[in-house]
């Protein structure tokens, strides 16, 4: 038998490392941007509401691929983002960290806005109405009350939001491609080594990503407090 | 049509009152109000499910901000809807008590008890502590609002709005979520609220028992428009009201302990225009009671009966016949010197007994309500 010594290599644990931190920022930007939106979709009477949540869910059930042309295509010299980027002097967004980023942010969306927006909807207008019986205004009665009765929420959200970033591929091919300390994530160096033949590694960053998924998951079906009450 | 028999308040009293003028429209209701409610002691909003009295509390709270129409409190306008103006509801100096208790669940009682006094700037006119007696609710303030009883989160809820120092109290139905035995465990705080503060608190309530006992003033609506207000006792005693509420017909008395029967166990309560024995009262002599008599509990007899069990026999004279709720019955209303009582009598004993107005008649009482067991 051969000398086998399974092992990550340096650009593994580069991979694994700008993984963990994509997933970070999107789940942060995704927590400020996707709360006004679950805000809004929750409470309000508009006929917008089912469009907004119609295009808010896209994600879950379009090919990333899909997702990920309509972006490059939109990002890319001629599309209306990639001239605005272009105009603002920070060139283009496609194979860049901070093009994966907003191609996350898209793709994740609907896994962060639904818990909260479920959360908020369960919550309801009474104790917004309570609190502003008791003179607080509307910020303080959101950051009060609404927010911590919706932590569960925020935590699925977070949770939910942080795991389906990790596991994108489709994405991140389009829109990033496989720069190493750039773009390219676990789910893309995983492909590497099996086209590489490289099994052994491979099965080592999946088995990482499988009991990562499903660690994540306990956690989650393991509260209290779910969401999916 | 409005048939209320109180004068239209005059322009000087303003200052002292609440003027409320709604008009809510939504799918199958309407509210149209036109009101000028006292601006103290405790104004009931009678009426059944669905007449408008939740959502007229709403429109005063601000929390219904469809509602076109005018509001002022004691000469300060809340709401102009032809003026645009509309203060919202946190800065409104009021306090709001749900249904539902509706304590913050992530707080304990004591950090929902300052969650809007915190908040109320200037001179507390009510002490925390006060709120907390009041209320007895002073052996709770570090529980979750998940370990307390029905009762006792309302009595902090209560507690919570009367913290803020509120210059009108809305209270929604307080006790409608509460069993019987709770709801008797809070109406004694109700009562001293009543008693002791001086804050216009307006109830709404379906429940006459409630009314009877905490009202100074009515309202009673049906279908969003008010049907009769005025005094709890003359509005009650009126015969004109639309025959839902006749029913529940029957009237509220004011009475005075006047004598103690150790033999028999019972009490004499005196009022203007005669007097009722009952069971014998803890009270001492000289102690005030409202005194509820239904108008399926008074029966109607042309000479002083003998021979009958009914111990409360009056002298009294017709005063107004009236049809009930059922064409079988008939109501009567009786001037019993000063006091009015209504009976609720057969339409065949009507015509046997040949009543008429101006007629004198004994009205046999065979129960009276205590309001306060």
């Amino acid at each position: 038998m051969a000398e086998f010594h399974p092992a990550l290599t340096q650009a593994d644990w580069s991979a694994v490392w700008l993984t963990f931190k994509l997933a970070s920022v999107v789940t942060v930007i995704l927590l400020l941007v996707g709360t006004p939106i679950a805000w809004w979709l929750a409470r309000t009477r508009s006929k917008w509401k089912g469009p907004v949540g119609a295009l808010v869910a896209l994600p879950l059930v379009l090919p990333p691929t899909v997702l990920g042309f309509y972006l490059l295509v939109a990002m890319g010299p001629h599309g209306p983002v990639g001239q605005f980027t272009q105009w603002l002097g920070i060139g283009l967004l496609p194979f860049t960290f901070a093009g994966l980023v907003v191609g996350s942010v898209f793709y994740s969306m609907p896994f962060v806005v639904q818990p909260i927006q479920n959360a908020f909807e369960a919550i309801g207008e009474r104790p917004l109405e309570v609190a502003a019986t008791l003179r607080a205004n509307p910020w303080d009665r959101f950051f009060t009350v609404m927010l911590p009765l919706a932590k569960p929420g925020f935590i699925t959200a977070a949770i939910l939001g942080f795991a389906h970033t990790v596991g994108e591929f489709g994405v991140v091919l389009m829109i990033g491609g496989n720069i190493p300390e750039q773009t390219r994530v676990v789910s893309v160096a995983i492909y590497d080594h099996v086209e590489a033949l490289e099994y052994a590694e491979a099965h080592l960053l999946s088995a990482g990503m499988l009991i990562f998924s499903f660690l994540v998951l306990l956690a989650l079906y393991s509260r209290k407090t779910s969401v999916w009450r | 049509m409005e048939m209320s028999g109180v004068p239209q308040a005059m322009s000087q009293a303003a200052a002292s009152t609440v003027e409320a003028r709604f008009r809510v429209q939504w799918p199958g209701f309407v509210l149209d109000v036109d009101l000028n409610l006292p601006g103290r002691g405790v104004t009931a909003l009678f009426g059944h499910s669905g007449s408008g009295k939740t959502t007229l509390l709403r429109c005063i709270a601000g929390l219904e901000r469809q509602g076109q129409g005018r509001l002022s409190f004691k000469g300060e306008v809340w709401q102009d809807s032809a003026r645009h103006t509309f203060v919202p509801t946190h800065r409104r100096p009021l306090g709001y008590v749900f249904q539902e208790a509706s304590l913050f669940p992530h707080l304990s009682v004591h950090q929902n008890l300052i969650y809007g006094r915190k908040r109320v700037g200037g001179a507390h006119r009510v002490s925390l502590e006060q709120a907390i007696d009041l209320l007895g609710i002073g052996h709770l303030l570090e529980r979750m609002p998940d370990r307390l009883s029905g009762g006792e989160r309302q009595r902090v809820a209560i507690a919570r709005a009367l913290a803020t120092s509120p210059r009108l109290l809305l209270m929604d139905e307080p006790l409608a979520a509460l069993d019987l035995k709770r709801k008797g465990e809070i109406l004694p705080y109700l009562e001293r609220l009543h008693d002791e503060l001086e804050i216009p608190v307006f109830y709404v309530s379906h429940s006459p028992d409630e009314v009877a006992r905490l009202a100074d003033y009515v309202v009673l609506l049906s279908e969003g428009r008010v049907v009769a207000e005025g005094g709890l006792q003359e509005t009650l005693a009126r015969l004109d009201l639309p025959t839902a509420f006749s029913e529940d017909a029957g009237v509220v008395i004011e009475a005075v302990i006047a004598s103690h029967d150790e033999n028999y166990h019972l009490s004499r309560l005196d009022f203007p225009g005669g007097n009722v024995v009952v069971a014998q009262r803890r009270e001492p002599i000289g102690h005030r009671l409202r005194l509820r008599i239904h108008a399926r509990d008074v029966s109607i007899a042309l000479e002083r009966a003998t021979g009958t069990s009914i111990a409360n026999l009056l002298p009294a004279t017709v005063v107004e016949i009236a049809d009930a709720d059922t064409p079988a019955h008939v109501l009567i209303q009786l001037a019993a010197a000063d006091t009015t009582i209504i009976a609720r009598i057969t339409r065949r004993s009507l015509d046997q007994l040949g009543l008429r107005r101006g007629m004198p008649v004994w009205a046999q009482i065979k129960a009276v309500a205590l309001l306060g067991d």
